[in-house]
C-alpha cells in the first residue's frame, strides 16, 4: 500500500479515528492502536485542550498520533476560527479539522460559513482539513483556497449508512488535487473498501467503531478494510459490466494466422 | 404544498395547539389514544428510528404500547448509542433565589408559603458554584424562581463572567424573560435555557398558578420562541408530570418541539422529565394524575423514538434505583449530588425547591454511570464559544 501524504506529511495508515462516543478513554486508546491510524481527532468542546492531564488527551500518544483537534459544535466561521486559534495556542498543533455545523440534529455542515472559515484558517498559517457535504463546487472552492485535504460526507453522520453519496464523491475524487478523506456516515467495513476501492485517499471513521460491541475487534476490522480497498484501488479494478465477457473470446479464432 | 409552509410559518405554537385542541377540551386525545391499537403500535416501532410524526407518537403513548415497553426500551437505547455515543454527561444546579411572586400550587417556594427564603448575592452564587467545580462539574444549570427584583439579567450576566474560568457550559432555569434578556444573556456566555410549561391545559394551568406573573398562559407558551430568536443553542421542554393527562401533554410538548425545530433550526430541543413529588407544604395526595414508573418509562421511549437527537435530562427528583435504570433507556443528561435549595451546596441545611430523592455524591453517581458501560462526560461545550 502507498503511502498517504497531507500537507507534505506522509502516514502510513490511510484510516483517521475519531475519538468520540467511546464508553471511557482506556477502550478508545485499545481502540486507536489497533486500527493502526496515525491521525486522531478529537473535539475541542470535550477536552480542556490546555491540560495534558485530560482523561482523553493523555490516553493520545503525540509521539505515534498526530492529534488533529476539530471544531465539532462551532456554528459559524467566527466560532470555527476561535476553536482552532485556542487549539494552537495550547497545544502548538497547526492542523484542523474544521468543522461548522450550524444543525443540531443530523450535523450537516455550513458551506458558507465553511469556505469562510478555510479562507480565514489557511491565511493565518493552518493546516485546514475541512469537513463538506459531498459537493464538487465547494471541494474546488476550498482547494482554491488552499486547504489540505477535502473531507466529503459519505451519509450523514454517525447514520452508519455508507456511501448514499456516491456519485458526488467519484466527482471529487475524480476532479481533485487535494487528498479526499471520506467522512461520516461510514458504518461497516465494506462502506470504507468501497470508499477506497472508489479512489478515495482516506477515511475517517468514529461512531462504528467507538458503538461497537467491541469497538477493539471492530478497530481492527477497519484497518483490514481500509487495506484491503486502497490495495484493490491500487490493481486497477475493472469497471462493472452489464454483460458476459469470456475471459478467452469466442472469436479470437477470427484474428490469428 | 408551498402555500401550506407559508401558512406554517405564519402560525405561533399558540395558535397550533389551539387548533389541535390541545389546550382546551382535550377529550378527542383522550378518545384516540385509547382507541390505539397493537397494529398501530407495531406501525410506529417499524418507522425510521427517532423520527417524529403525531400519530406515530401517539401510538407510542397510548396504552396499547405498554405491552411493548420492552422493544421500546431496546431500540431506545440502541438509537440513544448510536447519536450520543456511550456517554453520560454531567450538571449541577445552583439556586439563586427562593424567593417568589408567582402562586404555583404545587411548589415549595410558592409567594404564600412561610418559610426562611433566601437569595445569593452575586459573591454567595460564585462560592456555590466553586464547590460544584471541586467536584469536577463543568456544566453548571443557575436556578432561580421569580424574584426579578433580585436576579436581573445583568446579576446574571455578572454570574456568567464570574464563572468563565471555570465552567465551559451554562443554562438556566428561571422566570420567563424578553427576547431581548435572552439576547443579553447569550451575549454573556448563558447559552441553554430549560422553561418548563408545566402543562399544556389551559385548564389545570390556571388551576395550579393562582397568582403572577407565570399564571399567564398565553405569555408562557411563547417563551420558547424568544430564546430561538436569541440564538440560545438548547431549548429545554418539560411538562411537570402529575398535572393533567402525561400522554396529552406529552404530544402537546412534541408538537411544541417540532414547531421550535423547524423555525430556530440552529437550536437543540431537549426534554426534562420532572414527575411531581412531595415538597414543602405540597401534599402528592391532591394530584390526581400522578404518574407511574412504568407511564415514565414509557414517556421517555416514546420521545426518544420521535426525536433521536434531543437530549433527555434526568434530575435528583427520581431515585438512584431508577436512575441507574433510566440511564440505560436513552437518558444523555443527568445531575448528582444536587442542592436545591440557594446556599445548599454551603449549608445543606437548607430548605429546597423539592425533595432529592437521589443524594447520592457525584463520586457515586459517576461510579453508577460506569458500572452502565457509560463514559462520565463532565465537559461537553468550551468557554471559547461563549
Amino acid at each position: 500500500m502507498d503511502k498517504l501524504t497531507i500537507a507534505g506529511r506522509t502516514f502510513d495508515s490511510r484510516l483517521l479515528i475519531g475519538t468520540g462516543k467511546f464508553s471511557s478513554p482506556r477502550v478508545m486508546a485499545e481502540a486507536l492502536a489497533a486500527s493502526g491510524s496515525q491521525i486522531v481527532t478529537v473535539a475541542l468542546r470535550r477536552v480542556d485542550i490546555d491540560n495534558p492531564a485530560d482523561d482523553t488527551l493523555r490516553e493520545i500518544d503525540r509521539d505515534r498520533y498526530l492529534l488533529l483537534p476539530n471544531t465539532s459544535g462551532a456554528r459559524d466561521a467566527d466560532e470555527a476560527v476561535r476553536l482552532a486559534r485556542l487549539a494552537r495556542a495550547a497545544t502548538g498543533i497547526d492542523w484542523v479539522k474544521l468543522e461548522v455545523t450550524p444543525d443540531p440534529y443530523y450535523l450537516l455542515p455550513c458551506p458558507v460559513e465553511t469556505l469562510k472559515a478555510a479562507e480565514i484558517l489557511v491565511k493565518e498559517g493552518f493546516v485546514v482539513l475541512p469537513y463538506i457535504n459531498a459537493d464538487p463546487i465547494l471541494a474546488k472552492r476550498l482547494q482554491d483556497v488552499g486547504t489540505a485535504t477535502v473531507m466529503p460526507l459519505g451519509s450523514p453522520i454517525g447514520s452508519n449508512q455508507g456511501l448514499k453519496t456516491r456519485v458526488a464523491l467519484e466527482i471529487i475524487i475524480e476532479q481533485s488535487v487535494v487528498p479526499v478523506v471520506v467522512d461520516a456516515g461510514l458504518g461497516l467495513p465494506s462502506h470504507v473498501a468501497e470508499a477506497m476501492e472508489i479512489g478515495a485517499d482516506a477515511v475517517l471513521v468514529n461512531t462504528a467503531i467507538a458503538t461497537a460491541n467491541d469497538p477493539i475487534g471492530m478497530a481492527s476490522a477497519f484497518k483490514l478494510a481500509v487495506e484491503a480497498g486502497r490495495k484493490a484501488y491500487e490493481a486497477g479494478p475493472r469497471a462493472p459490466q452489464h454483460k458476459a465477457e469470456a475471459s478467452s473470446p469466442l472469436t479470437g479464432f477470427l484474428r490469428e494466422s | 404544498m408551498n402555500q401550506q409552509v407559508t401558512i406554517d410559518n405564519q402560525q405561533t405554537i399558540g395558535s397550533i395547539l389551539a387548533s389541535q385542541r390541545f389546550d382546551v377540551d382535550r377529550s378527542i386525545w383522550s378518545e384516540r389514544l385509547h382507541e390505539a391499537t397493537s397494529h398501530d403500535v407495531e406501525v410506529a416501532l417499524a418507522s425510521r428510528p427517532g423520527s417524529y410524526s403525531q400519530a406515530k407518537l401517539l401510538a407510542l403513548l397510548s396504552p396499547a404500547a405498554e405491552e411493548y415497553l420492552e422493544q421500546m426500551a431496546v431500540l431506545s437505547r440502541e438509537l440513544t448509542i448510536q447519536r450520543f455515543g456511550r456517554a453520560m454527561r454531567l450538571y449541577a444546579p445552583v439556586y439563586l433565589s427562593s424567593y417568589c411572586v408567582n402562586r404555583c400550587q404545587y411548589c415549595g417556594f410558592n409567594h404564600d408559603n412561610t418559610f426562611a427564603r433566601v437569595r445569593l448575592s452575586v459573591e454567595e452564587a460564585v462560592a456555590e458554584a466553586e464547590c460544584l467545580a471541586a467536584e469536577g462539574y463543568r456544566d453548571i444549570l443557575l436556578v432561580s424562581s421569580e424574584d426579578r427584583a433580585f436576579i436581573t439579567v445583568d446579576y446574571l450576566a455578572e454570574l456568567a463572567s464570574r464563572l468563565k474560568d471555570k465552567f465551559s457550559y451554562i443554562s438556566i432555569e428561571i422566570f420567563q424573560l424578553s427576547a431581548a434578556e435572552y439576547k443579553q444573556l447569550f451575549d454573556a456566555g448563558i447559552h441553554g435555557v430549560a422553561l418548563y410549561q408545566e402543562t399544556y391545559d389551559r385548564e389545570v394551568y390556571a388551576r395550579y398558578h393562582l397568582g403572577g406573573p407565570k399564571a399567564n398562559y398565553d405569555r408562557r407558551i411563547g417563551a420558547f420562541d424568544d430564546m430561538g430568536r436569541a440564538g440560545m443553542r438548547d431549548l429545554g421542554l418539560g411538562v411537570l408530570l402529575g398535572l393533567a393527562d402525561w400522554r396529552i401533554d406529552a404530544l402537546a410538548m412534541a408538537e411544541h418541539a417540532s414547531h421550535l425545530m423547524r423555525r430556530y433550526w440552529q437550536s437543540r430541543v431537549s426534554f426534562s422529565f420532572p414527575r411531581l413529588r412531595p415538597a414543602c407544604g405540597v401534599p402528592a395526595s391532591e394530584f390526581p394524575h400522578l404518574l407511574s414508573d412504568t407511564n415514565l418509562v414509557q414517556m421517555m421511549l416514546a420521545l426518544r423514538l420521535c426525536f433521536a437527537d434531543s437530549g433527555l435530562v434526568l434530575s435528583t427528583r427520581e431515585p438512584a434505583r431508577l436512575r441507574d435504570q433510566f440511564m440505560k433507556l436513552g437518558i444523555t443528561r443527568i445531575s448528582a449530588g444536587s442542592r436545591t435549595s440557594p446556599g445548599g451546596y454551603t449549608d445543606p441545611e437548607k430548605i429546597g425547591q423539592f425533595d432529592v430523592n437521589d443524594s447520592r455524591t457525584p463520586g457515586e453517581v459517576v461510579a453508577a454511570i460506569k458500572k452502565c458501560g457509560l463514559d462520565p462526560v463532565w465537559k461537553d461545550w468550551d468557554n471559547v464559544l461563549w
